[in-house]
């Protein structure tokens, strides 16, 4: 049932459970729209018929109709479309929500192509590689114009967006090679910004990784110029130099000491409260928008003293130092906020106006 | 007021009027130049009839020759350059030449005083600037289009119209002074309504068309400034280099989207609006029967313009907005859904216990069912949010918003141009060949859009200039229907341009129409009416058996 539906459809295949679920809710939506339209246009052709015009000016009676019409006509659509978004509604939650245990891959689009980046190395252009069978998480962005990651096997799709990281995840089910196509319009190459996503035997892709790790040739493909960079570090290692380098451990310690700012140390996936009330889980998300917009969420007890590094760091070396802090993690329970900063205000001095 | 020749009393009643009204509008002054300054909306109405019409053709000259493009896999006829900027201009030219100003230009100003039993609408001369703004825009945009061609599409999305190396400015500054023309109309309806109505005509009297026109009206007032501010914000960014949306620059690219969908969601509206009205019209005119659920389709007009503001987040599913706000737009967006679906189900039952004539504007009618139908059914899958993320920005949202625009407004527009064509000019059409082309429209339509459906949810992105072999197939069948939908509009416009010079006299009320537009002559005179008619009946009251039942 589901292979004939999917092949009437045109539907591709499928990839994972999800699109599987998806599907049905399609099947499922196509089959109650072809119902209706039967429906109204039945109603309209025995209408037409049995109405139809015997001769000129004839009168009419007046119709109008009882509130129960009116009741019907809003009431049953709503109902049915009611239902359809009850069960679409927490198909697209779960696409949004990935599993903790997922493993990690920064995905880059730029003027046209794809560039994949694995937190423990190594780097990758056009060909996703992933195992079959784990969840996979895609931390998206771009380095020029809106691109959007789309892979229409597994029905996902997430616009990579220039200075913030957007998420999604999947979880291929067997090996085999899937289209990646860009879905937002980017200009000349457009239609020629193609990826494949390269599923494989989680023990074939472990191999893979070992290998990759050390060949020099995917390494190349990185997007950083960066020399200090060794093109087999891994992005976390790489991130601790960029961090040295960009200045941002003149403020943030990472080792749990206290100072201009939070400290690294344990941040990631913290519940920090804010300047302003609310609360923020340090995830990917907040880390890239700090850096990008480092006044937007202030931590409490914190000055709003960091310099925007908008246009001044580019995509791959964001997503090594978010790896770098990810990697920054103690075993030790961490109920407590951040505790402030480690200096007194001078009385009248805007540490903001100085720069 | 005793009954005059001129005024049309129901049942046998134009037994006194001429057949064809020889001093009429088209023929009380001469010369180009009383058609450029003059401020009857008769005429004013025929100026947009014939700048949208060209309009649609150059729009959907560009249409074919993107589905030209599209006939192969690799290049066929044109570079990727141009290829991009022909679906920048088809949608540009589309939408703001034609889609938008279109039904209410035309039979907005034409008929919208002759519902209301006015001479004229409020403001005739902002009724004329309207028009000089139209051509201004046009113009511009036109330039534009020769200079440069912008290849952003017409959605203008930051960064990459902020960045691109194409001159963009011509047609934002296009698109600006062309809102202005829409801001001016529907403030002129929206007084016009409120204070021009004959004696006789209350609100809840009013034709359907008028309602469905004072809520387009509301949305072209409230929606259109913030095009205008969006717009601008993006020429600042483009010419000036300011930090707005580009994020390079301290911008954010999706607030752009937000602004741009607040006004381009509610647009939908003011293209599908009077297109229902019209329908309305219609169906009640050719099933000789009051509307079912006068009420209902009247407040479902205002309730789409209301909750119409509220759903452009569904545009950004996939733009990294927060969950619970896209699961909030989807809610709100099956909302106007339900508007529609009330529409619908009002319009079936109106057939009821009618006498229904098949002419060629009924066969409009039909289709127009048949497209809003699928194009609202499919507009509610993509409202579920999941199945969104599978179609959003392929060819399955391009044939969702074809059905509304191509197949709901176009097939409104052309239910209207041919059930009030013999009022306008005077003069019938074949008959033969108005439903040869309707029908031709009708299989064309579909044989072009259903294969993109298929397209979509095969998952061919949009505006894909070269595509993968598995896409070839689907796109033949697309490229083959867009040639009969071609060729259906172009026997559409020669049987009504022939009609003018060969059609026979209409008559004041060739359909036995019981809308209050048909109270006067055809071609109407001048001043609209020799003397002002009565309104003792609801418009599109057929019950002469029981006539007291008509009032409300």
């Amino acid at each position: 049932m589901n292979e004939l539906m999917r092949r009437m459809l045109f539907l591709p295949e499928q990839g994972s459970a999800y699109a599987q679920q998806v599907d049905r809710l399609h099947y499922f939506v196509i089959t109650m729209t072809m119902v209706g339209f039967a429906g109204v246009a039945a109603t309209v052709l025995w209408f037409v018929i049995r109405y139809r015009r015997r001769a000129e000016g004839e009168p009419t009676p007046t119709v109008e109709p009882r509130p129960i019409h009116e009741v019907l006509f809003v009431g049953g659509p709503l109902a049915l479309f009611l239902l359809w978004f009850a069960i679409g509604y927490p198909l697209f939650v779960r696409l949004q929500t990935p599993p903790r245990d997922a493993m990690d891959v920064y995905v880059m689009g730029k003027k046209w192509m794809w560039k994949f980046a694995y937190p423990g190395g190594p780097n990758d252009m056009d060909d996703l590689h992933v195992p079959a069978g784990r969840p996979v998480r895609l931390l998206i962005t771009s380095r020029d114009v809106i691109h959007s990651f789309y892979l229409p096997a597994f029905r996902l799709k997430q616009d990579a967006l220039p200075g913030r990281y957007t998420e999604t995840w999947f979880q291929a089910d067997k090996p085999g090679r899937y289209e990646i196509f860009c879905a937002e319009y980017c200009g000349l190459g457009h239609s020629a910004m193609l990826g494949t996503l390269v599923v494989m035997e989680p023990e074939k892709f472990d191999a893979w990784m070992t290998e990759a790790r050390r060949s020099p040739v995917v390494a190349a493909a990185q997007d950083t110029p960066d020399a200090a960079a060794s093109p087999i570090a891994t992005l976390a290692q790489q991130g601790r130099t960029l961090a040295v380098e960009y200045g941002c451990v003149k403020c943030h310690s990472v080792d749990g000491t206290r100072h201009i700012g939070p400290s690294w140390l344990d941040l990631y996936l913290r519940k920090e409260p804010l300047e302003g009330g609310g609360t923020v889980v340090a995830d990917e998300g907040y880390l890239t928008e700090s850096m990008m917009d480092p006044r937007a969420k202030v931590v409490k007890g914190f000055d709003p003293v960091m310099p925007t590094f908008q246009g001044r760091i580019p995509g791959p070396e964001v997503a090594a130092i978010v790896e770098f802090i990810k990697t920054l993690r103690t075993d030790a329970v961490h109920p407590a906020p951040t505790p402030g900063r480690a200096y007194e205000p001078v009385p009248g001095f805007d540490p903001t106006r100085s720069r | 007021m005793s009954p005059s020749p001129a005024s049309i009393p129901p049942a046998p009643a134009d037994a006194g009027a001429p057949l064809y009204l020889e001093r009429n509008y088209l023929n009380a002054r001469r010369g180009p130049w009383s058609w450029l300054t003059t401020l009857d909306h008769k005429r004013i109405g025929v100026m947009y009839l014939v700048l949208t019409s060209a309009a649609l053709f150059l729009g959907g000259l560009f249409a074919m020759l993107l589905r030209i493009e599209l006939l192969t896999p690799g290049p066929t006829i044109m570079s990727a350059l141009s290829y991009n900027r022909t679906f920048t201009l088809h949608g540009v030219v589309m939408i703001f030449l034609f889609m938008i100003p279109a039904i209410p230009g035309i039979f907005g100003n034409f008929f919208l005083p002759l519902m209301i039993g006015a001479r004229d609408v409020a403001f005739p001369r902002l009724n004329l600037l309207s028009v000089y703004l139209y051509l201004a825009g046009a113009a511009i945009a036109l330039y534009g289009m020769v200079h440069g061609g912008a290849d952003t599409g017409w959605t203008f999305y930051t960064p990459y119209s902020t960045t691109t190396v194409t001159m963009v400015w011509p047609i934002l500054l296009g698109a600006f002074v062309l809102g202005m023309g829409s801001i001016v109309t529907g403030l002129n309806f929206i007084v016009t309504i409120h204070t021009l109505r004959a004696p006789g005509i209350g609100f809840m009297r009013m034709p359907l068309f008028v309602w469905a026109l004072y809520a387009t009206s509301i949305i072209q007032v409230l929606a259109t400034p913030v095009l205008g501010i969006t717009l601008l914000l993006v020429a600042v960014e483009n010419v000036f280099g300011f930090g707005i949306f580009d994020p390079a620059r301290g911008g954010d690219p999706v607030l752009f989207q937000h602004m741009f969908w607040f006004y381009s969601h509610p647009a939908v509206y003011i293209m599908i609006l009077p297109a229902m009205g019209a329908i309305t019209e219609v169906l009640s005119a050719f099933a000789r029967k009051n509307t079912f659920g006068y009420k209902a389709v009247a407040f479902s007009s205002l309730g789409i313009a209301f909750v119409g503001f509220f759903t452009w987040g569904h545009h950004l599913f996939t733009s990294g907005q927060s969950t619970v706000d896209a699961g909030i737009f989807g809610v709100l967006s099956m909302f106007v859904g339900i508007f529609t679906a009330i529409k619908i189900f009002n319009w079936t039952a109106t057939l009821y216990r009618g006498s229904i004539a098949v002419r060629t504007p009924f066969i409009y009618v039909i289709a127009f069912l048949f497209f809003l139908l699928f194009g609202g059914m499919t507009g509610i899958a993509l409202a579920t949010v999941a199945l969104d993320v599978h179609w959003q920005d392929t060819y399955f949202v391009v044939a969702h918003f074809h059905f509304i625009m191509v197949g709901g407004t176009i097939a409104g527009f052309l239910a209207a141009l041919t059930y009030w064509w013999p009022k306008m000019f005077g003069k019938r059409y074949s008959e033969r060949w108005g439903i040869v082309g309707a029908t031709l429209i009708f299989l064309g339509f579909n044989f072009t859009f259903i294969p993109q459906f298929l397209l979509g949810n095969e998952g061919m992105p949009r505006r894909y200039y070269s595509y993968p072999e598995r896409f070839w197939p689907l796109n033949v069948a697309s490229t083959a229907g867009a040639s009969v939908l071609a060729l259906g509009f172009l026997v559409v416009l020669a049987s009504l341009l022939l009609s003018l010079k060969y059609g026979k006299p209409a008559g004041p009320n060739p359909w036995g129409s019981r809308g209050y537009e048909w109270k006067t002559l055809s071609p109407p005179p001048e001043g609209n009416f020799l003397t002002q008619p009565t309104y003792p009946r609801m418009p599109h009251d057929y019950d002469d058996l029981n006539p007291g039942r008509g009032g409300h």
